[in-house]
């Protein structure tokens, strides 16, 4: 099988609003930003994926517009998920494996300001008996905080806890939208406070994946991508224990987090990795994902702050892979796990393993 | 920076779903006051009940009913309802596991405030008093303090005039901006002005311009002023009224090269019986009082434009 690494990641200052910018307009910097880190040019890349949401903003075919800023005449070989941009990069990184290009091109943004998060977010539940009611995705979260506070998984002050070392390690985070010490707030849906919930926000990001020979010319130190995995769970969140995240786990498995680097295999106990960037919107999903994951204190957990600093929605995911990566391309990590979600209550998780070469 | 533009936008459709056997046999279920659930091979009841296992994917049929009496399994207090949700009033949202169901249902619990909710706590269905089959034919739960399940009605999934179908309206509201691009692009035709916005890099001018050159993949900041005059480069005939539309048909709708921009826009044609429009047509925007943008474009009565000047634009 091919190697394949990601070599170059970008991504804007995430804000509360973006009015003066229209989509196309805030990602364009972006997609500039990490072509230009790799000296590649659109006709040089040799495929293109991106992840958005139409709901988000409230317009139809939104992605088309918004490859007007990668310059797509002449034709290019594209294609868009409906997802996070982590999905993009998976499809991305199949499309590279199949050897059908050398480089790819993954973007995500998304715009959240235009309306209401948590209202939107309910469109993506079961038509039938959840929709009708329009739980929020806050609410949603709190049904699993409050499982989790039953079964002595954590506690008010723990998740406080986590909240604050997330902003804490956002203050080195430029992009991010929360950074340093932030109110723990009122309860927005109890147990949740403010300062367990993401800011909501406008944002994009952008990477390159390049395969071989080629992401060693392009990168000092690539992040080479060990394995990606995805699993989804049933969508009745009362058929779910909420309290636990099997997908997760199951992903991390055959994307060999549980191995040792470079194929040895491991005893199938902690990952081995050194750094994990999780996608957990909200403070409680730490809990779930650390436990599905069985990460200890020797990882360090979302150093960039997390979702809880900055959580362009659509984006977010894709940052998590692209905030990992970057820690090996400057020699902070050797080995990462990075996480993306999508759904209700962690519904659907990526898992991907990126590892730097041995120094 | 020209001021941004806002408006509010609001996006409504009322969804028309079909249900499936089992999805039908539960509202209607619900409409005569009947929770159902189904039935597992392995021997677990699922409510609310779903057409395949989700463990096994295999399909499931056997319906059997459960009480309407349950446990909360966990549940978060919602100080502040919003629009759409089952309670005006602060309620708990809750996970319910029926009496007699191995699964929990998503619900509204009509308590008085979070000391009178805990995970445990036993509470039954409240009908709505209008029901039509459908989930909000449960109006809430409401604490219930026996322990017993309440009497079921010996429902076996059969109902005379089975719901087929929902009708799931959705709502979602929005502040539009268009973004710097099309700001300044709307305002100028507000004053009667087309503004296009010019590439550096090719030096193609788009009307109405989106921000970003979609060959090179660049900013387009240089605002070029386009227009009036343009010509007709290809057109179709429309026969066919549009619901609240206020124009006769035939009509002619048309592709419009303004003069300076490398980008044809679209437009209505008049001033001109449909049969004659052709390629080639010099026209002009007429714009109609206090309107923002204009009505339709009308001949100039210039000669045709030659073929070889807007082949490009096609
Ligand atoms: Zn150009």
């Amino acid at each position: 099988m091919r190697d394949i690494a990601l070599v170059a990641f970008a991504q804007t200052d995430h804000r509360r609003t973006s009015d003066e910018h229209s989509e196309v307009e805030m990602l364009m910097p972006v997609l500039h930003q990490v072509l230009d880190r790799t000296g590649l040019k659109t006709a040089d890349i040799g495929f293109t994926c991106s992840g958005s949401s139409d709901y988000l903003a409230g317009r139809a075919f939104s992605f088309t517009l918004a490859l007007d800023g990668v310059g797509a005449w002449p034709p290019i070989s594209e294609s868009h998920v409906e997802m996070d941009g982590a999905w993009a990069l998976y499809e991305a990184w199949t499309k590279l494996l199949a050897g059908d290009a050398d480089t790819a091109l993954v973007y995500a943004y998304g715009k959240s300001s235009p309306g209401s998060v948590r209202d939107v977010l309910t469109r993506q539940l079961d038509p039938y008996y959840v929709a009708p009611l329009w739980p929020d995705s806050v609410a949603l979260a709190a049904l699993q905080a409050q499982a989790l506070i039953d079964a002595g998984h954590t506690d008010e002050p723990a998740l406080a806890g986590v909240a604050a070392r997330s902003r804490r390690d956002a203050a080195d985070n430029s992009h991010a939208q929360l950074r340093g010490s932030v109110p723990h707030g009122d309860y927005l849906v109890r147990p949740l406070r403010t300062g367990d919930c993401p800011p909501i926000g406008d944002g994009a990001a952008a990477v390159i994946l390049a395969a071989g020979d080629r992401a060693r010319e392009l990168c000092e130190r690539p992040a080479w991508i060990r394995g990606i995995d995805h699993r989804i769970e049933a969508h009745g969140l009362g058929v779910r224990d909420l309290t636990d995240s099997p997908s997760t786990r199951l992903a991390a498995e055959k994307a060999g987090a549980f191995e040792l680097p470079h194929g040895l295999k491991g005893m199938g106990g902690a990952p081995t990795v050194d750094t994990a960037e999780l996608h957990a919107p909200f403070t409680s999903q730490e809990v779930v994902l650390r436990k599905a994951l069985r990460l200890d204190d020797s990882v360090r957990v979302n150093p960039s702050g997390g979702a809880l600093a900055a959580n362009p929605i659509m984006a977010a995911g894709l940052i998590r892979i692209g905030e990992a990566a970057a820690r090996i391309h400057r020699g902070e990590s050797d080995r990462a796990l990075a996480h993306a979600t999508s759904g209700p209550c962690l519904q659907q998780n990526l898992v991907a393993v990126l590892e730097g070469d041995p120094r | 920076m020209p001021e941004v533009l806002k408006a509010p936008l609001t996006l409504e459709f009322p969804f028309t779903r079909s249900l499936g056997p089992v999805q039908s046999a539960f509202l209607t279920g619900l409409r005569e006051r009947v929770v159902l659930g189904v039935r597992t091979t392995d021997g677990r009841t699922l409510v609310p009940p779903v057409e395949y296992d989700p463990v096994t994917a295999e399909e499931i049929r056997d319906l059997v009913e459960v009480a309407p009496t349950g446990t909360v399994t966990t549940w978060a207090w919602n100080h502040a309802p919003r629009r759409g949700q089952p309670l005006g009033t602060p309620f708990a949202w809750a996970l319910v596991r029926l009496d007699g169901a191995d699964t929990a249902l998503l619900h509204a619990l009509d308590v008085p405030g979070p000391d009178a909710v805990h995970t445990g706590m036993r509470v039954r269905v409240r009908w709505a008093e209008e029901r039509t089959g459908a989930i909000t034919d449960i109006a809430c739960f409401e604490p219930f303090d026996g322990h017993a399940p309440a009497e079921l009605a010996g429902c076996s999934g059969e109902f005379e005039d089975m719901v087929t179908g929902i009708v799931a309206p959705a709502r979602l509201d929005y502040t539009y901006s268009p973004g710097r691009a099309q700001s300044a692009y709307i305002k100028a035709l507000s004053e009667h002005r087309n503004v296009g916005e010019r590439c550096p890099s090719c030096r193609k001018v788009y009307v109405p311009p989106r921000g970003a050159c979609p060959t090179c993949g660049v900013a387009t900041l240089e605002q070029v002023e386009v227009g009036p005059h343009g010509t007709v480069t290809t057109f179709c005939i429309v026969n066919i009224k549009a619901k609240n539309l206020d124009i006769e048909v035939p009509y002619v709708y048309g592709h419009i090269a303004l003069d300076g921009a490398d980008l044809a826009l679209h437009g209505r044609i008049g001033g001109i019986p449909y049969d004659q429009v052709r390629m080639g047509l010099r026209v002009e925007p007429v714009w109609t009082e206090g309107s923002r943008f204009p009505d339709h474009y009308r001949p100039t009565g210039e000669a045709d434009a030659d073929y070889d000047t807007y082949r490009e634009l096609l």
